[in-house]
């Protein structure tokens, strides 16, 4: 097995949420864009826990699982209160707040 | 691979010792913080809002207790100068006088922005769900400060992030700017978080361990790649800073502390900051001191931009809220420097910094809640016009507060940056504390500006109101206060104990 390819492949999905969050409109989209980067994340633990023959990192994918779970409720929540008052979900909307 | 896999798992499985004692402020705060969950659940609402407060208060009070129960018998146990500590939970967390320190700092934080939450007569504009949140914040926050390895760190990011971002929208009146300052928080602390999980990810990698003893151990003259390392290192700062709103990554600040309602900015603008360079701290000194050489003139690069960024920006706002804001990104720089002078004078002196600045912080946000107009907090400087003529008092008190963020003798301010820059200079950084002495000039500017306005302009018409405060915004003021005045003529108590020890792995 070559490690390499699959940290290449989590690097690669990492920037793709990375470039996601930063040219997405949407705050559905851009909060999407988070979850692949920590699903990246996770692809990259779980490969050095094979490199290293220890369950350290498969156990630790878990706990990112189960933070991006609590991740998903209070922003799904902020975002839903935001769309009920604005009747947008579009991140350029918001724009009281600046300078 | 897959026999190794099992065999590990067969192995027999003990369970780690837990000191209780050493944790049980955690325990209380984060107990009671499930308690006051179950108190919103089942009590009826007329009868929640006192209920809730007794709660928090109990919680912090209790665990107050338990720390200085603690403290007094790690003292006892150690003779004249003191045990270094604990380590529990299989090295998970790390109990020791940094941490309890910290500890302190964010309970005694807690009480005064409790305090400011809990006053209704001039805000009251937010939901009993607030309390709740308080303490699972200020519970994360003090498990923060004390992990001892990245995953625990992680986990206590989230514990800590999660409820501020939900209290920045709590805000009933100016809902829109509330909401939406909970959704750039949010969206930006995420982002953040996902760096620094890569990060940890980087570096269980390089080190085959996330506890920060093992990085060290690693990181000591071997032959694993450096990629790795500095790439996990350089993504995990970036996570950090942007807690600590430094430098370049502060771009949420202002928005942040604006849109929030003003006493959830208090509490999240001194503990916060005292969570996050607690976490600098102890991973720079524990995990990357021996590659010092290599990240630190990136850090102090940091250093200078968030100093820069918040004493230039700081002089072009026009809303007060705004202003402290930018004035806390110039703080974070300059807790930088001496986060970043690696030898003991620079931990203790950066614990007192972030003592002080807390205090001073969260007194001048209880001012700022006071001065009120027709439509809620008169936030925006004009207004503040004159004031001096209004109230007297109230001018006084800020000034007072405005003249220890700008750092000047007598008050806590001048003695923290004291101490810090003396620190970098004993540890070979002249040019850097050059800079940052010419940037607090630059930032006193922007101070002493809000002062001349405040007692030298005539006030406007339809100027704000000082509203009368209640008792607990009054005690919060008086107390922040007080601390700032003491702590800049008698510091030498809370000096000592901040140099009482180092970092234990």
């Amino acid at each position: 097995m070559t490690p390499t390819y699959y940290l290449l492949l989590s690097a690669l999905l990492f920037s793709i949420g990375t470039i996601g969050v930063l040219v997405r409109r949407n705050a559905i989209v851009v909060f999407m864009c988070i979850e692949l980067m920590l699903n990246a994340v996770n692809l990259t633990l779980v490969t050095f826990a094979r490199v290293n023959g220890q369950l350290d990192g498969q156990v630790m994918a878990f706990f990112v699982m189960v933070v991006a779970a609590a991740e998903v409720v209070v922003g799904l929540a902020i975002i839903m209160s935001i769309f009920r008052t604005r009747r947008s979900a579009s991140v350029d909307d918001s724009n009281l707040l600046k300078y | 691979m897959q026999e190794q896999f099992l065999a590990q798992a067969q192995q027999q499985v003990n369970a780690p010792d837990i000191a209780y004692g050493a944790i049980a402020p955690v325990l209380i705060v984060l107990g009671f913080a499930c308690l006051s969950v179950l108190v919103e659940a089942f009590v009826a609402k007329e009868r929640r809002w006192g209920l809730q407060i007794g709660v928090a208060a109990a919680a912090i009070v209790l665990a107050g207790a338990s720390l200085a129960a603690f403290i007094s018998s790690n003292d006892a146990a150690g003779g004249p100068t003191g045990k270094t500590g604990v380590t529990t939970l299989a090295g998970a967390v790390s109990v020791d006088k940094p941490a309890l320190f910290l500890w302190g700092t964010l309970l005694a934080l807690g009480v005064l922005a409790l305090l400011l939450i809990a006053d209704r007569t001039v805000g009251g504009d937010m939901q009993t769900e607030v309390f709740p949140l308080f303490l699972f914040a200020l519970g994360g926050m003090m498990v923060f400060c004390a992990a001892n390895n990245l995953l625990t760190m992680f986990i206590a990011l989230e514990v800590l992030s999660l409820p501020l971002y939900l209290m920045c929208g709590l805000a009933r009146k100016r809902r829109l700017i509330s909401q939406e300052a909970a959704v750039k928080y949010f969206l930006l602390g995420a982002f953040a978080s996902a760096f620094f999980l890569y990060g940890l990810a980087l570096l269980y990698g390089y080190a085959g361990s996330v506890k920060l003893a093992d990085i060290a151990t690693a990181a000591v003259g071997t032959d694993r790649s450096d990629t790795l390392l500095f790439g996990g290192l350089g993504l995990l700062v970036v996570g950090l800073l942007f807690k600590g709103s430094v430098g370049p990554f502060h771009t949420w600040t202002p928005d942040v502390y604006q849109g929030a309602p003003t006493s959830v900015t208090a509490f999240m603008a001194a503990c916060t900051k005292v969570a996050a360079f607690g976490g600098i701290l102890r991973v720079l000194t524990v995990a990357f001191q021996s590659t010092q050489w290599e990240w630190r003139g990136v850090l102090w690069g940091v250093a200078i931009a968030s100093m820069a960024i918040g004493a230039i920006f700081g002089l072009t706002q026009t809303d007060v809220k705004r202003m402290i804001a930018y004035s806390s990104v110039a703080h974070a720089g300059f807790l930088l420097v001496g986060a970043i002078a690696m030898n003991t004078d620079g931990l203790s002196s950066t614990l007192f910094y972030l003592l002080a600045y807390g205090f001073t912080t969260i007194a001048s946000f209880g001012v700022i809640s006071l001065v009120r107009s027709g439509s809620g907090e008169a936030t925006d400087l004009s207004q503040w016009a004159g004031l001096a003529k209004r109230s007297p008092l109230l001018a006084g008190v800020f000034t007072f507060l405005l003249l220890a963020l700008a750092g000047i003798p007598l008050t806590s301010g001048f003695i923290g940056k004291f101490v810090v820059f003396s620190a970098a200079l004993r540890d070979g950084m002249a040019p850097l504390v050059v800079i940052a002495l010419v940037f607090s000039a630059v930032a006193a500017f922007f101070y002493l500006r809000v002062v001349v306005l405040m007692y030298f302009s005539e006030p406007a018409e339809d100027g704000p109101t000082v509203s009368v405060p209640g008792a607990f915004t009054t005690v919060a003021i008086t107390l922040g206060t007080f601390v700032t005045l003491l702590l800049g003529v008698l510091p030498g108590f809370v000096l000592n104990w901040a140099s009482s020890g180092g970092f234990l792995s």
